[in-house]
């Protein structure tokens, strides 16, 4: 095989693999391209198929209606991405390298629970927090949307911490180290990808749920932007360029984290299916 | 899991501390530290994951109305709930669409991915940039996938009708005729699933050594055969999997037809999940306890298919 010929099959791959990704990615362009036309063309046949004169009347209605429910799911990502780490970095410890007792049978119990599907668990939340009056608020919503994160994240910090070398940790026994100082200063700064996966994903599950929020948020003072959406769906169906400049807004974390994070992302899709 | 697999070589590790007596009490202390450690998940598992679920078991034995839904004072009713589900109209109506919008969307998504799988596994300029993009629909908040696609697909504005048009077609009502309301979210939901089914089936691609590849291509297998003998029996293992995962997260998706469609129109779209949702959350009068009788039937199919899963991935990794 000769490096010129390498070469050009290798420009016919590049340029389709353009097209293929550019179709795949067609609706997302058009949810940016509706959110700047203007309210009179949006009922224009054929569409616009580019802003050529462009309206951020949409992006002004984000700004003055949208902003407490962005600063909501700000919260409740970050609410969520703490109390995820604080229950599954210990646990994936304890299941990984101090030997738990029944540690198998938890696992299995792990795998079982990232099947349930959500809307039941929204259900027995809903009857819960009704006699404990949790429903409604933004503490009840961040324990709802972390029980989709805690799972994955176990697994994840079980499975990265069962390969770290056990020298290191017999280094820090022998230098006088308990279990949780060995925990703090050795395990967790050795796993900071496995956090940064696990929070990544904590975030964008909580940014992006919807049934959760829809069933024990939905008479709250603070809901979320993908309650938000679909409220405002609900209300002004004309006004799509209002609609789709809030998705816009909504997808930035996403846009962020896959910028920034690519490798974590592909890693934790990867970790929940495949384990090598 | 690389600690279990090892248990003649841990044996011997075991016998390593110094003096048995110090050795013991050690171990005893670390086994106290290890339920230390998962204390914090093991009451989370009990009030979050254990009590919600049992709730929903008591919902769905009970006759919760409204009121009684404040008053805490529900009628036992045994199975009732359960029969009534099992005899209603939409009984097999929900269970139909589950089962088209279910297997329609894991196989295409799969068929796609696998396709885009191999398409990507040989490195080409741009190739890692590209694989990147195909991640964003899987990360876009679905409630923004499902109304870009709700307007895609809207009859009078809708840019897959002028496109239609424009070729001469005719206006179809993608959402809101029931011929064509399951279609239109599965295609949606099709889209979501492509990302996943690419990431996992490239991951399993890359465990494919290459001089199988060249040694077939010697024997002058073409891509085409290489395909067929090489890529497709290999992958099976990572292959099922992906599948089995699909169906189990596809059994439970209500946001994307909640949005389009609302199950509707006349029930065209409603599946178990969509059918629990609407009973409890979609009305102004909340069926609870039917609604808990549908989801626990949904949360058995997902379990049957969930075990399967454990099972062949027990297999996979007990023969690697």
């Amino acid at each position: 095989m000769t490096a010129g010929r390498s070469t050009r099959r290798a420009w016919w791959k590049t340029v389709l693999g353009v097209l293929v990704t550019l179709a795949m990615l067609f609706p997302v362009y058009w949810m940016v391209n509706v959110s700047f036309t203007r309210t009179p063309d949006l009922r224009r046949r054929p569409p616009n198929w580019f802003p050529w004169d462009p309206t951020f009347d949409g992006y002004a209605a984000v700004l003055d209606q949208q902003l407490p429910a962005l600063g909501t799911s700000l919260v409740l990502g970050l609410g969520c991405v703490a109390l995820t780490l604080v229950v599954a970095a210990p646990a994936g410890y304890a299941l990984a390298l101090l030997n738990l007792r029944g540690g198998r049978s938890l696992n299995f119990l792990l795998l079982v629970a990232q099947m349930i599907p959500a809307v039941v668990m929204a259900m027995g939340f809903y009857a819960v927090y009704n006699s404990l009056g949790l429903l409604n608020t933004l503490w009840g919503l961040i324990i709802a949307d972390s029980t989709i994160a805690v799972p994955f994240g176990v697994l994840l910090f079980t499975a990265f911490m069962a390969g770290i070398p056990r020298e290191l940790l017999q280094a820090a026994r022998v230098d006088g180290a308990g279990t949780w100082r060995t925990f703090i200063s050795i395990v967790l700064p050795v796993s900071r990808n496995s956090m940064l996966t696990v929070s990544l994903f904590a975030f964008l599950w909580a940014w992006s749920d919807f049934i959760f929020a829809s069933t024990l948020n939905r008479n709250g003072d603070l809901i979320p932007i993908t309650l938000s959406i679909y409220n405002y769906i609900g209300n002004n169906t004309t006004q799509w360029n209002a609609i789709m400049a809030t998705a816009v807004v909504a997808s930035v974390p996403a846009a962020v984290l896959l910028v920034m994070a690519q490798r974590y992302v592909a890693a934790g899709v990867t970790a929940g299916a495949v384990k090598d | 899991m690389t600690s279990t697999a090892t248990t003649p070589v841990g044996a011997d590790v075991r016998r390593r501390p110094t003096s048995p007596r110090l050795g013991a009490s050690r171990r005893d202390a670390s086994r106290w530290a290890a339920v230390g450690f998962a204390a914090p998940l093991l009451v989370y598992l009990v009030v979050f994951y254990a009590y919600p679920l049992w709730r929903n078991i008591e919902l769905s034995i009970h006759d919760y109305t409204v009121r009684a839904f404040v008053q805490g004072d529900a009628e036992f009713v045994g199975f009732a709930n359960y029969v009534e589900v099992f005899g209603s109209d939409t009984f097999p109506t929900a269970l139909v669409n589950t089962a088209v919008f279910t297997f329609g969307s894991i196989i295409v998504q799969f068929v796609l991915g696998l396709a885009l799988a191999v398409f990507f596994r040989a490195n080409f300029r741009l190739s890692n940039l590209l694989r990147a993009l195909f991640l964003v629909p899987w990360l876009l908040p679905l409630i923004v996938s499902a109304s870009t696609w709700a307007w895609m697909l809207n009859s009078d504005n809708g840019i897959v009708n002028s496109v239609l048009v424009a070729f001469g077609g005719d206006r179809i009502n993608w959402i809101t005729s029931p011929e064509t309301a399951l279609l239109s979210v599965t295609v949606a939901n099709i889209w979501l699933g492509i990302p996943f089914n690419l990431v996992i089936l490239h991951s399993g691609l890359q465990n494919i050594p290459d001089d199988m590849y060249e040694a077939a291509s010697l024997d002058g297998a073409g891509p085409w055969r290489q395909f067929w003998s090489i890529t497709l029996p290999l992958l099976r293992p990572v292959s099922a999997i992906t599948l089995l995962l699909g169906l189990i997260y596809t059994l439970k998706v209500v946001d994307v037809i909640w949005v389009m469609t609302a199950g509707g129109p006349a029930g065209a779209t409603t599946t178990l999940a969509i059918w629990a949702y609407h009973e409890a959350f979609g009305t102004g009068i909340p069926a609870f306890s039917p609604a808990a009788a549908v989801g626990n039937l949904l949360i058995v199919i997902a379990l049957i298919f969930g075990f399967v899963h454990l099972r062949l991935q027990h297999r996979q990794e007990a023969s690697s």
